[in-house]
């Protein structure tokens, strides 16, 4: 198991945090370029979300929004941990925290988009 | 770092000057993008379907200068916050020439989107379409 290595439950919030930093960051560029398209080849941006809402494009849209929100709730774990150290004593306590509210929103936002998504293919009545 | 001390943020650094100055910012551009980017995916992406979200539906969107200066704060904070963010892992993993090398390519790119996204975000015309017409 990946928390059994000696780096513990800190190690893994800490290799998340980077993975989905990362990866928020090239959707980052992405996204940065795909609005300038708007302007200056609104053709080309229409083109582009015909690929982003294929199923590959919609699986991504659901691990970005799960990135983010790891992302977010994480980084205010680690403000809290580093503007009240006596708190760090719970780090392991709040990073549960994060993923019992990581859980509790993104299951009803799981259910959306591919609800949403379901409904444009068809197979669900709108 | 003492004791029982975990965390999973960059070590807050002892020099001062610009690498606190900047530590400080990443936490509070951090908490302003909570709000900011949270905000924007859960409209985007659960009230509203992307599947209706054509040029011309961002074109529409952007006739309302709040939502224009809540995209662009969003950028600004955006832009700083990740490439800050890739700075520190690019500098953990590399240095040197390699170092210089990646980290100019790396302020290049976010020069590149912060004027192409600046300027996109000014000069979009407004639209004519009334929405929903």
């Amino acid at each position: 198991m990946l928390v059994r290595y000696r780096g513990g439950e800190g190690m893994v919030a800490w290799a998340f945090h980077r993975i989905s930093g990362v990866a928020i960051w090239a959707f980052v560029v992405l996204h940065v370029v795909d609005i300038f398209l708007v302007g200056a080849a609104p053709d080309a941006y229409d083109t582009l979300l015909v690929i982003y809402a294929t199923p590959i494009g919609i699986v991504l849209e659901w691990l970005l929004g799960a990135a983010v929100l790891y992302h977010a709730l994480n980084g205010l774990r680690i403000i809290v941990i580093d503007f009240w150290p006596a708190l760090s004593r719970y780090h392991r306590q709040m990073w549960y925290l994060n993923w019992a509210i990581f859980a509790a929103v993104g299951l009803p936002v799981t259910w959306v988009i591919f609800g949403q998504f379901a409904r444009s293919m068809g197979w669900w009545p709108r | 770092m003492t004791g029982r001390y975990s965390r999973s943020g960059r070590v807050k650094p002892h020099s001062g000057g610009f690498e606190l100055t900047v530590w400080y910012l990443m936490r509070l551009s951090g908490i302003a993008l909570f709000v900011l980017v949270l905000t924007h995916y859960l409209i985007m992406h659960v009230l509203y379907d992307p599947a209706e979200q054509d040029s011309l539906w961002v074109t529409v969107r952007w006739s309302s200068t709040f939502w224009r200066a809540f995209d662009w704060t969003m950028l600004m904070l955006v832009l700083f916050h990740a490439f800050m963010g890739m700075r520190t892992i690019v500098s953990d993993y590399t240095k040197g020439g390699a170092r210089t090398l990646i980290l100019s390519g790396l302020y290049l790119v976010a020069l590149g989107l912060f004027v192409i996204g600046t300027l996109v975000v000014m000069t979009l015309p407004v639209s004519r379409v009334v929405p929903g017409a």
